[in-house]
C-alpha cells in the first residue's frame, strides 16, 4: 500500500515534520526528529528512482482527481534523479547540522531552524515531483521563502541585508514565473503540465506564449542565478549558517534549473524554445559569459565562502551551456553537471563550515597553516576542489568530459576550448586557499585549533566519497542522465 | 483607562461580534463566499484591534505567542492529517470521498477539516506577525 502513495509521502513527510519540529520545543529532539525525516526523504527517493527505471514513470492524482483538472505528482527519470540529490543532500547535511547549529544560531531559534529547514526541503521536493505548472510555483515559494528565513539566520548581521536581497531577486523572479504561468493558462486553460505541452503547438505563435516564454525564462534564470542575474547569490551564501550554505548550494539552484528544464523541454518544447525562440544562442553567450566573469572574480575573494559562492555562479554557467546546445549529450552533460556539483559543492561547503567550527574565521589570511591542524577537513577541501576543477577519477571530470564531447559533437571546438580556459581559472582560486592552507606560516601559531568533531567530518566525508565513487563508476548517473535528456528532447535513447 | 474611552468601549461591543463573524465564515464557507483564510484573517483583525486600543501586553496574556505558534503548527498538521487520514482509509493523499460512507458526506467533512485547520493556522500567523512587528524594540 505504501509503494503506490511513495510520490505523495516524499513531499508530505518533510512537510508535515516541519510543524511537528516546532511542537517538539526541544532542540536536540526537533533534529533527531528532522535527521530521521531527512533519511526517510532519501530512502522514499531511492525507490522511486528504482521503481521508474525499472517500471517506467508514476502519475499520483492528489485528492483522487485525475490529471488534467487536479494537481498531479509524475515522476519519471529528470525528477527522480532530482530527488534523489536533493534528499540526498539533507539526508547528509542534517547529522552535520547538530554541532554545527548549535554553535551558529542562538537556542531559542534551533527549533524554528529545523521547521524552516524541512519546509525548504519539501518546497524543493515538491517542485521536482509536481507536474503541474502553477502547483511548481507554490513549492517554490514555500522553498524560498523559508531559505530567506534560513539565511536571515546568519551570526553576521550582514546575513539580513544579504536575505532580503535575496527577498527582493527573489520575489521578482517568482512574480516572473507566476506571471508566465497566468499567460500560458490564459491562452490554454490548463496547468497540467502534459496538457500544456499538448495544446501549446496550436496557439504557439502568438505573442501572448512568446511574452509567457521569456518571462519563464528571466524569471527561473533569476532563481538558478545565471549569469547577470545571479547578484543576490554571492552574498547570500557567505553570510548564511554553514549548513544553510551547504543544503542551499548543493541544491536550491539545481531545482530551479530543473524547473528551467521542465518549461523549455516538457512544457515548450526544443523545437519552440531553440528554433521559434532565440533561447540557444542566448544561453550560450551567458554561460560562457558567466562561467568566465564569475571565475575571474572568485580568484580575487578573500573570503573562502566567497571564493565558493562566485565558483557555484561559473558551475551553473557549465549547466546552462550543456543544455544550450540542445543536443541528448549537451543536455545530459548538463544534468549530469547539476547531479556532479551538488556533490562537489556540498563537500566543499561542509568542509569549509567544519573549518569555521573551529576557527570562527572564513577569511583567507586566517586559514594560514590550517592543513597541519585540521588535516582531514583539509584533505576534503583539496579532493572537493580536484573535482571543481575536474581532475579525472572525480566526478567534476566525467561531467567536464562530456560537456566537451557535446560541444565536438555540434562542432564548436571553440567552446570547447573555453570549458578547458575555465578549468584553469578554477585551478587559480582552489590553488590560491590551498597554498594558504599548506603553504603559508601561520601569523601566530594556535595550538587550540583541533581537527573538526566526527558529526562533522563523517557527513563531508560521505560526500567527498562521493564524488570520487561517482567520479569512477558512472552507469548510475549517466545512464539516468541520458535517459532523462533523450526524455526531454522527445527522442529514444 | 482614560484615553480613547468611546473607542476602547465600541471596540469591547465589536469584538465579539466580528469574532462571531469569523465563525460564521469559517463554517459557512461551503455554502456561501468564505473559507478558512478569509475567517482567520478575520479571527485575528479582532485581537489586532484589541491589541491597538489595550496595549501589546493585554493581548500577549489573552494569546500568549507560544500558544499562537502551537496552534499554528496544529491547524497545518490537522490539513495534513485529513490527507494522511484519507491515505489511510485507502483513498490517495486528500481524498475525501473515503473518509464518510457517502462520498458526498466524505468531501463534505474534508473540506470543512482542512477548511478549519486553514483558519487556525492564518489567524495564529497573522497575530504573530502583527505582534513580532509591533513587539520590536528600538
Amino acid at each position: 500500500m505504501i509503494r503506490q502513495h511513495l510520490p505523495a509521502l516524499q513531499v508530505i513527510l518533510p512537510l508535515l515534520a516541519a510543524p511537528t519540529c516546532l511542537l517538539l520545543r526541544r532542540a536536540g529532539l526537533a533534529w533527531l526528529f528532522a535527521t530521521v525525516v531527512g533519511f526517510a526523504t532519501f530512502a522514499i527517493a531511492i525507490l522511486l528512482l528504482r521503481q521508474v527505471l525499472s517500471q517506467g514513470d508514476i502519475a499520483y492524482a492528489m485528492g483522487g482527481w485525475s490529471a488534467p483538472w487536479g494537481i498531479q505528482y509524475y515522476v519519471d527519470p529528470v525528477s527522480a534523479l532530482v530527488l534523489l540529490i536533493v534528499s540526498g543532500i539533507s539526508a547528509v547535511v542534517l547529522p552535520y547540522a547538530a554541532r554545527s547549529v548549535a554553535q551558529e544560531i542562538p537556542s531559542e531559534r534551533r527549533c524554528v531552524f529545523y521547521t524552516l529547514f524541512l519546509l525548504c526541503l519539501a518546497g524543493m521536493l515538491g517542485i521536482a515531483i509536481t507536474g503541474d505548472a502553477f502547483n511548481l510555483f507554490v513549492f517554490l515559494e514555500i522553498s524560498s521563502l523559508s531559505s530567506y528565513a534560513l539565511i536571515s539566520m546568519g551570526q553576521d548581521r550582514r546575513a539580513l541585508t544579504s536575505s532580503y536581497q535575496y527577498l527582493i531577486m527573489g520575489t521578482i523572479g517568482a512574480t516572473f514565473i507566476l506571471i508566465g504561468v497566468g499567460l500560458l493558462y490564459v491562452m490554454t486553460g490548463t496547468l497540467n503540465m502534459q496538457d500544456l505541452a499538448q495544446r501549446l503547438p496550436a496557439v504557439a505563435t502568438t505573442r501572448t506564449i512568446h511574452t509567457a516564454f521569456a518571462f519563464l525564462v528571466v524569471g527561473l534564470s533569476l532563481k538558478l542565478a545565471l549569469f547577470p542575474l545571479h547578484l543576490w547569490l554571492p552574498n547570500a551564501y557567505t553570510f548564511a549558517p554553514s549548513v544553510v550554505t551547504t543544503f542551499l548550494a548543493a541544491t536550491a539552484t539545481k531545482v530551479a534549473l530543473y524547473a528551467l528544464l521542465r518549461f523549455v523541454f516538457t512544457i515548450f518544447g526544443a523545437e519552440y524554445a531553440f528554433n521559434t525562440m532565440p533561447l540557444g544562442p542566448t544561453l550560450l553567450l551567458l554561460a560562457l559569459l558567466g562561467l568566465f566573469v564569475a571565475s575571474a572574480v572568485a580568484i580575487f575573494q578573500e573570503n573562502i565562502k566567497r571564493i565558493l559562492a562566485y565558483s557555484s555562479v561559473a558551475q551553473i554557467g557549465y549547466m546552462i551551456l550543456g543544455i544550450s546546445f540542445a543536443t541528448v549529450t549537451g543536455v545530459s552533460a548538463g544534468i549530469l553537471h547539476l547531479f556532479n556539483h551538488a556533490l562537489m559543492k556540498g563537500a566543499l561547503f561542509m568542509a569549509v563550515g567544519a573549518i569555521f567550527l573551529r576557527t570562527g574565521s572564513m577569511q583567507l589570511q586566517h586559514l594560514a597553516g590550517i592543513g597541519r591542524r585540521m588535516p582531514w577537513t583539509m584533505a576534503a577541501v583539496v579532493i572537493g576542489g580536484l573535482s571543481l576543477i575536474g581532475v579525472p577519477l572525480t566526478v567534476g571530470f566525467i561531467s567536464k568530459w562530456y560537456l566537451i564531447q557535446a560541444a565536438l559533437e555540434r562542432g564548436w571546438w571553440p567552446v570547447a576550448v573555453l570549458v578547458l580556459i575555465g578549468s584553469l581559472l578554477a585551478l587559480v582560486y582552489v590553488w590560491r586557499i590551498l597554498e594558504a592552507a599548506y603553504f603559508d606560516a601561520p601569523a601566530k601559531p594556535d595550538a587550540h585549533i583541533k581537527e573538526a568533531p566526527l558529526s562533522l567530518l563523517i557527513p563531508t566525508w560521505a560526500l567527498v566519497l562521493a564524488n570520487i565513487y561517482f567520479g569512477i563508476d558512472t552507469s548510475l548517473t549517466v545512464g539516468v542522465a541520458r535517459q532523462a535528456a533523450g526524455l526531454l528532447l522527445g527522442v529514444q535513447p | 483607562m482614560g484615553k480613547h474611552l468611546v473607542l476602547r468601549l465600541v471596540a469591547k461591543i465589536f469584538i465579539p461580534l466580528i469574532l462571531l463573524f469569523a465563525l460564521y465564515v469559517q463554517f459557512h464557507g461551503d455554502y456561501g463566499p468564505g473559507g478558512g483564510f478569509q475567517a482567520g484573517v478575520i479571527f485575528a483583525a479582532a485581537f489586532i484591534l484589541y491589541a491597538l486600543l489595550f496595549g501589546l501586553d493585554h493581548a500577549r496574556t489573552v494569546m500568549p505567542p507560544a500558544l499562537l505558534q502551537t496552534v499554528a503548527a496544529l491547524g497545518v498538521l490537522l490539513y495534513g492529517g485529513v490527507g494522511v487520514a484519507s491515505m489511510l482509509l485507502g483513498g490517495n493523499y486528500l481524498d475525501y470521498s473515503v473518509l464518510a460512507e457517502d462520498p458526498v458526506h466524505g468531501q463534505h467533512l474534508g473540506i470543512l477539516l482542512i477548511e478549519l485547520g486553514v483558519g487556525l493556522t492564518v489567524a495564529s500567523v497573522m497575530m504573530v506577525i502583527f505582534f513580532t512587528f509591533t513587539g520590536r524594540r528600538g
